[in-house]
């Protein structure tokens, strides 16, 4: 009988087409929007996940995100590396500059001055120049998306020259680097240079990154650190928690998002289920007679539920399908930040199945009542 | 002349009869509505409809016909009165006994055919062999069996839309037969058809549907076909006003064979 209930619905083409659009309509846009959303809030930890090695990362306990800077005192540094259990502390500073290019124009930079001695926080993506090259004065590297965007359309050059904060800065290396929310270029230099590029403060350091001894837990030294210290130490997990949450509550991007999911959700049941409903009448005397021929209740919702399956599989395929395509086909032509995990295939899923429920409820209660009497009248 | 059993691998077998009744209905009424829009369709109907009888119920539009079919087939409940179809009575039924009786014991042709339009001919034939649980392959084997003595061989891929009218209606008697009911319930079964055609469905359930262990109702109000009835119950206002020999009993009795 699922057999029948699934030629039922197919036989109809434009009918079918129409359920189908409607869920894969819902399902692209739930989808896409939330693909979307997570490539946004991807970039909002971009750097924290740049920043390979340490475990921990060290802030004034007022932090809410990466980009909150609260700079902390130089001794912080000597305090967090006395704590027990502390393998390694380093510093390093977040801040942003304006750097004067060759030709005059002025860049907004995102600059990350890591530790002097050791380079912990360096770029991981390193493909023109040496790391080794940053402990030449006034040397800088810069992350590609930001060479593009200051030098669009020109080969990769290193030695160009630049000024920040009036004083000059030489580009010795080319780096890939996690876009950030504000899509600003990125300057990786060490720590004492970064101070002087910065704006003059009294206090400048942003982080202090550590790592725990071997065999003890992050969780358990970040403790440590905070009650010796009264500082806010996170693992590098908890610490991108932290900012996509600061993200989710503190600003309207998640409503803006959530908006229009829940349209495409209304949209997609309001197609689905009208198209399916008239579906349904236009069969009623098929399943009136059908009833008649013996087909107990049960069947026939099972029948109905069949075919609503069959369109919520088809229609997901599609839409996620066409989601991902977009996703892929625009990666290289636009700074759109698209990331669809798992949880979003997830959450599309139990979306395109609350549809197909929603759009079958009207045509179930229509086809349990129909009265098989029906087919006796003309 | 005592039925013969349908073949054991059907449910719901019905008890052998002591006399010689597939339907026997005393004083049924129905009335639909209440209070000042109340309508009575039946006004105390009796009537028997013995097996291997071709009964034709017929009357004027709105005479009760279809009412007294929808009882006789369970798929309406009488206000009042008694309904014994093939042995079992179909008021002492809960809905579920009467959905498995319909589908071992009746057969319809519809008078819109009804057919599942995505359907080809021989799987709309094999749908009340599905609706019992048959596999899709063996149900279109047999349905496809009872098409082709129905003259529809050459037409068992065919999709109702590109069959003709009487063709449809052939392929309609095929799905009421092949599940071998005892009951076969024809509502106004020429109404959509020419002359030609009617008289040649009328043949064909003559024929093919009606068996010694089968009772075969037919409602309609046209006239043409009265000449194919062992019996002819004239409705008018809710109850049976005469019940006359057909023409056709007494030569056809002579030529019906036991299945």
């Amino acid at each position: 009988m699922l057999w029948i209930a699934w030629k039922m619905l197919t036989g109809n083409r434009v009918k079918y087409l129409g359920i189908v659009f409607g869920v894969m309509f819902a399902a692209l846009l739930i989808a896409q929007q939330s693909s979307i959303f997570c490539g946004i809030m991807s970039l909002t930890v971009g750097q924290i996940r740049d920043v390979e090695g340490p475990d921990i990362w060290v802030m004034d306990r007022n932090v809410e995100f990466i980009d909150d800077i609260k700079p902390l005192a130089d001794t912080d540094l000597f305090r967090v590396k006395s704590v027990p259990g502390v393998e390694w502390a380093v510093r390093f500073y977040k801040g942003t500059s304006r750097a004067r290019m060759e030709k005059g124009d002025f860049h907004q930079m995102i600059l990350l001055g890591i530790d002097d001695a050791t380079l912990i926080g360096a770029p991981q993506g390193l493909f023109m120049g040496e790391l080794s090259e940053l402990r030449k004065p006034d040397a800088v590297v810069m992350d590609d998306a930001g060479y593009k965007m200051i030098w669009p359309g020109e080969p990769y050059q290193l030695g160009r020259v630049f000024e920040m904060n009036d004083r000059r800065a030489l580009l010795v290396g080319l780096t890939k680097a996690s876009r950030t929310f504000q899509s600003f270029p990125i300057i990786y230099t060490r720590y004492s240079q970064a101070v002087l590029y910065a704006p003059l403060e009294r206090k400048v350091l942003s982080f202090v990154l550590a790592q725990p001894q071997a065999g003890l837990a992050a969780e358990s030294v970040c403790q440590r650190i905070t009650q010796q210290t009264g500082l806010q130490a996170l693992t590098r997990e908890q610490f991108m928690r932290k900012t996509i949450y600061h993200f989710l509550a503190k600003t309207g991007v998640p409503v803006n998002f959530g908006i229009t999911v829940l349209l495409g959700f209304i949209v997609g049941t309001a197609i689905a289920g009208q198209t399916f409903y008239l579906f349904t009448v236009e069969n009623i005397r098929q399943f009136g007679a059908l009833k008649a021929m013996g087909t107990s209740n049960w069947t026939i919702l099972l029948m109905v539920l069949s075919q609503a399956l069959q369109v919520g599989v088809v229609g997901y395929g599609l839409g996620v399908g066409l989601a991902a395509f977009f996703g892929w086909s625009t990666r290289g032509l636009t700074k759109l930040a698209f990331f669809m995990p798992w949880q979003v295939l997830a959450l599309t899923a139990i979306a395109v199945v609350l549809i197909v429920l929603l759009a079958s409820l009207l045509s179930i209660r229509r086809v349990l009542v129909v009265d098989p009497a029906i087919v006796f009248r003309g | 002349m005592t039925p013969q059993h349908a073949p054991s691998d059907q449910s719901q077998r019905t008890l052998p009869l002591v006399e010689d009744v597939a339907v026997r209905v005393r004083g049924v009424t129905k009335d639909f509505g209440a209070g000042g829009s109340l309508t009575k369709a039946l006004r105390g109907v009796d009537l028997d409809v013995p097996y291997g009888e071709m009964l034709i119920l017929a009357g004027p539009s709105g005479c009760g016909k279809t009412t007294l079919v929808s009882i006789v087939a369970g798929t309406l409940e009488p206000t009042a009165g008694e309904a014994l179809v093939l042995g079992k009575d179909l008021g002492s039924m809960s809905n579920s006994q009467k959905v498995q009786f319909r589908r071992d014991n009746v057969g319809f042709v519809f008078q819109s055919y009804n057919l599942l339009p995505a359907l080809t001919a021989a799987e709309n034939a094999a749908v009340p062999l599905l609706i019992a649980g048959w596999r899709r392959r063996q149900a279109v084997e047999v349905a496809s069996d009872v098409l082709d003595r129905l003259g529809l061989g050459d037409r068992l891929a065919r999709l109702p839309s590109e069959l003709s009218g009487g063709q449809q209606q052939r392929v309609a008697i095929a799905r009421a037969i092949v599940h071998k009911p005892r009951l076969l319930v024809c509502d106004e079964p020429t109404s959509a058809l020419d002359a030609q055609n009617g008289r040649i469905t009328m043949e064909l359930i003559a024929q093919i549907a009606v068996q010694p262990d089968r009772a075969v109702i037919v409602v309609t109000h046209d006239s043409r076909v009265y000449s194919f009835a062992d019996r002819i119950a004239t409705m008018e206002d809710g109850r049976i006003e005469a019940v006359e020999v057909g023409l056709h009993r007494g030569s056809v009795q002579k030529d019906r064979q036991c299945s």
